[in-house]
């Protein structure tokens, strides 16, 4: 109630500022975003919940045990998590308006990112040849998708970090280009949050 | 090369399927050819097809729910006559497979593809008018949830004459939508269509939701905001929160069919009422979704059509939000007799009943509304009040089923089917109807024809009666639902009252078609000259005039009141002249939106026949598109102050003309005193 109270006072002062609503933009655009993140949210909720009910649904195949490589899915999250924190000297960077070093840590990040990617396939490409593929049974069929899911949002981040440091490149830091770097930052933290998640509930909690 | 598909797909065999195709065709071929004739594509391609306008695309959005209203009804008529004839030693003369695969067409495209883009479309031209801000947040966005929802409902179509389309129901429950059971194309039509316009949904959604809690005219709080408005805010949180349980789903038995894995299968750890459950956490929702913009537009037409403030504002806000969170609390109750322990059925069974109170405030706060005030019976009101009538046994069937133990009796009989055709046709549709005769004057500037109107009306409602009352008959005599053919001869009576019904609402539906072809045809004589075409219209969409320009509002209007409008009339402040005009922001129109919703057809007919190299062209030119848009920073430009008076000139030129002809009806003595009593 009271972000809704507070929205309403910064509609009202806002129209006040800019009659043309210019500026508005690139508030409406990260506002609209957030909503985005939320509805991905639940997307999330609905693929934990049925690896949460198929969890323990080997059908006689392997279980979470036997085929986790702990040490190796930490060095996997270390991966993403830095790439967290890169991305935010990216965000510092812009914020102090300078183009190369939010090239450079775009490009760090980028590449702990796709080094996330690369060590995930890498696993899923293993598990399939020793033959415990989607298919074999309800818990891989959910382990698979869940882990999967992530990888593909991942995945687009970095396609959509390829298009941003070419647009940095290209256009520097415009209004439009500043206001897709902060929306990426949030997709991306997000992405980091949801692993933790992944992390625990499915490698963690498998092993246990 | 082409997947899965051959040319022995096309049932050109099958006489009924090639009349429907033929008949879809020559309706495509006529119009296509019009347009040719006329020379109009230029005009449809730039003024139509690639506008970002909300309030085209609303109109847009409704043509499609028309559209797809008259297939959806197709359906269900054939469904109606074959019940009635296939009895005893007559089989009737839809076969089995086919008739499944009409009654979940039936389902899939009223849901989805009539009452989605019906109350989309809407919400669209309504919305940001009520709200006094010239478009939506992201207009591109808007255009590309139109174009995913429009080729999705192609797809739907196109499944009528390549291949086939679902037959396990438009819920597509497991085993049966699984690939052990359905292993041809019709579930992937199913799939693929309801995906793509679902994320044309959550889209929507999010557009919307921004739009209304950010680009509200100064003023305007959010307990100032109009009823349809607030409908429209829980509406779109409902569709974000709900619509990516139905993406997970279906990517879930996508993932079932095409990859073999596990989830709803029978065998290897697979949960088939994960399903279900899955389901119905984004489908009970989904009925709220299609509900509250009714009941939105229920509470514009009952205050402006009786001269009086809405009864019970606060009330009606807090029972739609009551309902928008209470709606994901009761997706159990459509299957009981899964088996749950009787304390989850318990809880889910009073849940569902507490659903009824919000609802019964909103009905007491039409009523009272009404009470004492100057009715008038224009067609809007018609479909207020049958709505009320029949919406209100509708409910109560509803409670009766929420009773686990009554469920178990009724679960899957026609007492189902009538109990959801009776809260839907009149909660979703009739006020959709009411919203499109209400709107329809400010959306193009001349009105509906009343006479038209009324008849259709009266033939829907009794239409309505006469069709589903006795399906309540038919589940209490143990009828299953989604039969083709029965022995029982105590049924068939009932079932040949319930053809007699469609027959009704088709007559319905003619009389809504001559209403349009003879309003059309007698627009000038009714042009609605002031904006405020129903004479105490309250809120801000009234205060522009009709059709309203396209940046809506040459100046942006403060808000003091509830009833904003209103409350300008009051004061004297409506149809004011600003001194001087200023240039206004706009987005400019882009085929993006347009040529995204083609890849994404290519996408998805490719997906559903296994081409695999046009699957990943759709897909690649989807994300091409959408980078080369980002790449376009010039997607908005200035209206000029001077375009602005010009066009506002016109506006109060038109203004003093109905004023000198006595059409305006601003005058204190269309307001009744008692609409201040409340």
């Amino acid at each position: 109630m009271t972000t809704m109270t507070t929205d309403v006072a910064a509609n009202r002062n806002k129209h006040i500022l800019s009659e043309h609503g210019h500026s508005d933009s690139v508030s409406n655009a990260v506002y609209g975003f957030w909503i985005y993140i939320m509805s991905d949210c639940v997307l999330f909720a609905c693929v934990f919940a049925t690896f949460a009910v198929m969890s323990h649904n080997y059908a006689g195949g392997p279980t979470g045990k036997d085929l986790f490589d702990l040490p190796y899915v930490f060095g996997e999250t270390m991966l993403l998590l830095c790439s967290s924190v890169t991305y935010g000297f990216s965000v510092l960077a812009m914020n102090a308006n300078s183009r190369k070093m939010v090239l450079t840590w775009l490009a760090i990040t980028f590449l702990l990112g796709l080094g996330f990617i690369i060590m995930e396939v890498n696993e899923f490409h293993h598990l399939i040849l020793a033959g415990h593929g989607p298919d074999r049974s309800g818990f891989l069929s959910a382990f698979f998708t869940l882990v999967g899911t992530h990888g593909t949002h991942v995945s687009f981040g970095l396609i959509w970090m390829l298009v941003m440091m070419y647009q940095v490149a290209r256009k520097g830091l415009s209004v439009p280009v500043r206001s897709r770097l902060i929306r990426l930052s949030m997709f991306w933290h997000f992405l980091d949050i949801v692993w933790i998640g992944v992390f625990t509930v499915v490698y963690l909690m498998g092993v246990m | 090369m082409f997947g899965k598909l051959t040319l022995s797909d096309i049932p050109y065999h099958v006489p009924i399927i090639m009349g429907a195709v033929g008949f879809t065709l020559l309706g495509a071929l006529i119009v296509l050819g019009l347009i040719t004739y006329y020379g109009k594509w230029t005009y449809l391609w730039k003024e139509w097809l690639t506008s970002v306008d909300h309030k085209k695309i609303g109109v847009m959005y409704i043509i499609l729910a028309l559209i797809m209203l008259l297939r959806g009804f197709s359906d269900a008529i054939l469904m109606r006559s074959q019940q009635a004839v296939a009895f005893g030693s007559n089989h009737g003369f839809l076969p089995p497979e086919h008739y499944d695969q009409i009654f979940s067409a039936h389902g899939t495209i009223m849901v989805f593809f009539m009452a989605m883009p019906f109350l989309t479309g809407l919400m669209n031209v309504v919305v940001p008018l009520q709200i006094g801000a010239r478009d939506v947040a992201f207009p591109f966005m808007n255009s590309v949830s139109l174009w995913l929802t429009i080729i999705s409902a192609g797809l739907v179509m196109v499944s009528l004459g390549v291949g086939d389309f679902s037959r396990a129901g438009w819920t597509g429950y497991p085993p049966l939508s699984g690939l052990t059971y359905s292993p041809d194309s019709g579930v992937d039509y199913w799939i693929w269509s309801i995906q793509l316009s679902g994320i044309g949904t959550l889209m929507t959604g999010i557009n919307f939701l921004v739009t209304i809690l950010k680009m509200r005219a100064p003023g305007m709080s959010l307990m100032r905001m109009p009823v349809f408005t607030w409908a429209t805010l829980c509406t779109n949180a409902l569709m974000i929160l709900a619509f990516p349980a139905l993406t997970a789903t279906l990517a879930l038995l996508t993932l079932d069919r095409y990859l073999g894995t596990h989830f709803f299968t029978n065998g290897f750890g697979g949960n088939m009422m994960m399903y279900p459950n899955l389901f119905w956490i984004w489908g009970h929702p989904e009925v709220y979704i299609l509900v509250l913009p009714a009941f939105g537009v229920f509470s514009e037409v009952v205050p402006t059509l009786c001269g009086k403030r809405l009864f019970g504002y606060t009330s009606m806000v807090w029972a739609t939000l009551a309902i928008t969170v209470l709606s994901f609390t009761v997706w159990l109750h459509h299957f009981f007799t899964m088996g749950a322990s009787s304390d989850v059925n318990a809880f889910f069974g009073i849940a569902t009943m507490i659903i009824a109170v919000p609802t019964g405030v909103k009905i007491f706060n039409w009523l009272f509304t009404m009470y004492r005030g100057r009715v008038r019976f224009d067609t809007p009101m018609l479909w207020t009040i049958g709505f009320i009538i029949t919406f209100v046994i509708g409910g109560m069937s509803g409670v009766m089923l929420a009773i686990p133990g009554a469920d178990y009796v009724l679960h899957n009989t026609e007492f189902l089917v009538a109990h959801f055709h009776n809260v839907l046709l009149p909660g979703a549709l009739f006020g959709y109807f009411a919203g499109y005769s209400y709107w329809f004057p400010k959306a193009f500037g001349f009105p509906l024809n009343e006479k038209w109107g009324k008849r259709a009306f009266w033939f829907w409602f009794f239409g309505f009666y006469l069709a589903f009352i006795p399906l309540y008959v038919l589940g209490f005599l143990g009828m299953p639902r989604r039969l083709d053919y029965y022995t029982n001869p105590a049924w068939h009576p009932w079932l040949e009252i319930a053809a007699v019904g469609a027959a009704f609402v088709l007559f319905g539906i003619i009389c809504q078609g001559i209403q349009l072809v003879v309003s059309i045809r007698d627009r000038e004589k009714n042009r609605d000259l002031t904006g405020d075409y129903w004479s105490n219209g309250r809120t801000m969409e009234w205060s522009t005039s009709s059709p309203a320009p396209f940046y809506n509002f040459a100046q942006i209007p403060e808000v003091h009141e509830r009833d904003s409008f209103d409350h300008m009339k009051e004061q004297g402040t409506a149809y004011q002249r600003p001194a001087h005009y200023q240039d206004i922001h706009m987005p400019k129109n882009t085929s993006a939106g347009f040529i995204i919703g083609m890849f994404a057809f290519i996408f998805g007919f490719a997906m559903i026949w296994h081409i695999w190299w046009m699957a990943a062209f759709g897909a690649l030119g989807i994300l091409v598109t959408l980078i080369l848009r980002s790449a376009n920073d010039h997607t908005d430009y200035y209206v000029q102050s001077e375009e602005v008076k010009h066009v506002e000139s016109l506006r109060f030129e038109q203004l003093a003309n109905s004023e000198r002809s006595g059409s305006i009806n601003a005058s204190p003595d269309t307001v009744t005193p008692l609409s201040h009593q409340v």
